[in-house]
């Protein structure tokens, strides 16, 4: 599938499946791709979902069929687009506790024991398929149905950023304090999220998170390194299992 | 520079300091923010010497009090709030000067919700990823990523040395927001979504603005607009402008502080010129809307763009 439409005035949006997939976002990872290299003037910057990418644009500079075609040429440069291999970022988590305090709910829900839910939930490589939501938070997918459960009844007034949840058949990090309704079952003192910094976010489409298991003690030291700004979450090259 | 324009000695509703927005980061989920009508805020810089991009500081509605701590000029564009300097009433759409010790205040909303007042020499708050927005939800930009408090005072940046008082938007250009013009839109991406009865509604009947609206996005209510099917989408991208219909059937127009990606299906997104209309209404103002081309509504940008262009050659700003 590949099909252009005028979004709004300064918009346009490449439909590249029906469904979410691992095939669609290689597409749109391959034509975002395309786009970056080709730099074509008068795009201002793109958002890339489950199954489109959006662009935007000034129309003073390009108007929409010359953008249009220019895109249409997109169509089969992607095909031979090879893209860079996907990279693996660590995200380490105190499971269970105060930092996990739907952790058991979420076990007795499945009928599985604590230890089945974080064995099942960490060490897993979860597709970042987009962005969105609040800044720097992924939209992951590849969870077990093991431990899917449903969102809490009375969301939570704040959530404290960092933490590591489950709603439905979704997992995801908070990467801002916010009101919610996920399960909670542990959290990071990684921050996906920093506007102090150079590189203000972690993560990108189209790599994969994979949450790694510390006990506490282990979280204050890694919390007291990235207050020091001296902690990099480990970076692995994805490799096809 | 160590030079500051006001100090807040009220600050009103929600006042914030806005440019055009943080763009380039929306893949990352980083919402855009900026001015609610950005051609007030452009113009507001032109008359003050000033870039077209610059930040300027967003009244809404129930305006602040603002005491002046130096010599310069500014001015006000956007919405009528009744601004009064030291008890005299302001022209809007026209810079004027300031002194040290004078007291700028707002009244009542007379005509349109969100007023820019622009500062020869700009607003010299921290470029947080390339832009002086302000986003409270998540403390981005302005002052502290907060809505403009009591005490605060303003820093300001080293105006253009032609910047003078007296310059102004000719009189036909200025914008009347209760005009009750139609909306104009481009239909789509999920037009189809709906039965073509609910299509001819959107297009015919009036829709009125709620009170639970912001800089987020304008919530309508009229006549419902049912779904083929449901009204939850895959999650996918946002624009300003962009009308989400949810499973209640009533629109939502997402405007500057709109998340970058939704879940209800979208019939349709207001042209760019038309979106300062929309953000200039007040609870309880009707519009409605009319579909035009792809073609007519980038002409109608390119007029906007080549008006601002030459009110920049004329304010000897490039």
């Amino acid at each position: 599938m590949f099909r252009i439409d005028a979004y709004g005035d300064m918009g346009l949006r490449v439909q590249l499946g029906k469904t979410i997939s691992k095939e669609t976002n290689e597409k749109i990872r391959s034509l975002a791709l395309c786009l970056e290299k080709e730099k074509i003037s008068g795009v201002i910057e793109w958002i890339p979902t489950y199954t489109a990418i959006s662009i935007s644009y000034d129309p003073y500079i390009i108007s929409y069929d010359k953008l249009k075609n220019r895109i249409e040429d997109f169509r089969e440069q992607m095909v031979s687009v090879k893209l860079p291999p996907a990279m693996v970022v660590h995200i380490p988590v105190c499971y269970g506790g105060e930092y996990g305090p739907d952790l058991e709910t979420v076990a007795k829900h499945n009928g599985i024991n604590v230890e089945d839910v974080i064995n099942l939930h960490a060490d897993v490589d979860y597709l970042i398929y987009m962005m969105g939501f609040t800044p720097g938070f992924p939209y992951l997918g590849g969870m077990s149905e093991k431990i899917a459960t449903p969102r809490l009844s009375n969301p939570r007034r704040k959530i404290p950023v960092g933490s590591v949840g489950i709603a439905g058949a979704q997992t995801g990090v908070y990467s801002m304090e916010t009101p919610g309704g996920w399960q909670l079952i542990g959290r990071t003192p990684v921050r996906l999220f920093d506007s102090s910094k150079q590189e203000p976010i972690l993560l990108q489409a189209g790599n994969f998170v994979r949450f790694v298991t510390i006990n506490e003690a282990e979280y204050k030291a890694i919390d007291a390194e990235i207050k020091q700004g001296i902690y990099q979450p480990k970076r692995e090259t994805f490799l096809v299992k | 520079m160590g030079n500051y324009i006001f100090e807040v000695v009220k600050p009103g509703l929600t006042t914030t300091i806005q440019d055009l927005g943080r763009t380039g980061y929306q893949q990352y989920g980083v919402v855009v923010a900026g001015a609610m009508d950005a051609f007030a805020l452009q113009v507001g810089n032109l008359l003050v010497g000033n870039k077209r991009g610059e930040a300027g500081i967003e009244v809404v509605i129930m305006g602040p009090t603002l005491k002046v701590l130096t010599n310069t000029v500014i001015a006000i564009c956007g919405a009528d709030l009744s601004p009064k300097l030291d008890g005299e009433s302001v022209t809007l759409w026209k810079s004027f000067a300031v002194k040290s010790g004078q007291t700028l205040t707002f009244g009542k909303p007379l005509n349109g919700a969100y007023a820019y007042i622009a500062v020869a020499g700009g607003i010299e708050t921290p470029m947080i990823m390339e832009s002086k927005s302000t986003y409270t939800k998540a403390e981005l930009g302005g002052i502290e990523g907060r809505n403009l408090q009591k005490g605060d005072q303003i820093p300001i940046g080293v105006p253009s040395t032609t910047v003078k008082a007296g310059i102004g938007l000719p009189i036909r250009q200025i914008p009347d927001y209760r005009s009750g013009r139609k909306i104009r839109v481009i239909l789509g991406p999920d037009h189809n979504a709906f039965n073509s009865e609910s299509i001819d509604r959107f297009l015919s009947e009036n829709y009125k603005l709620t009170s639970q609206s912001d800089r987020m996005g304008s919530r309508l209510e009229g006549p419902s607009l049912s779904l083929l099917k449901g009204a939850d989408i895959i999650s996918d991208a946002i624009f300003p402008g962009t009308i989400q219909v949810p499973a209640n059937g009533q629109p939502i127009i997402l405007l500057a502080d709109r998340q970058t990606t939704g879940g209800y299906t979208r019939i349709a997104t207001v042209i760019t010129v038309d979106l300062p209309y929309v953000a200039q209404m007040l609870p309880g103002n009707e519009l409605a809307f009319e579909a035009i081309s792809v073609e007519k509504a980038q002409r109608l940008y390119v007029e906007q763009e080549l008006l601002l262009q030459t009110l920049s050659v004329a304010a000897g700003v490039y």
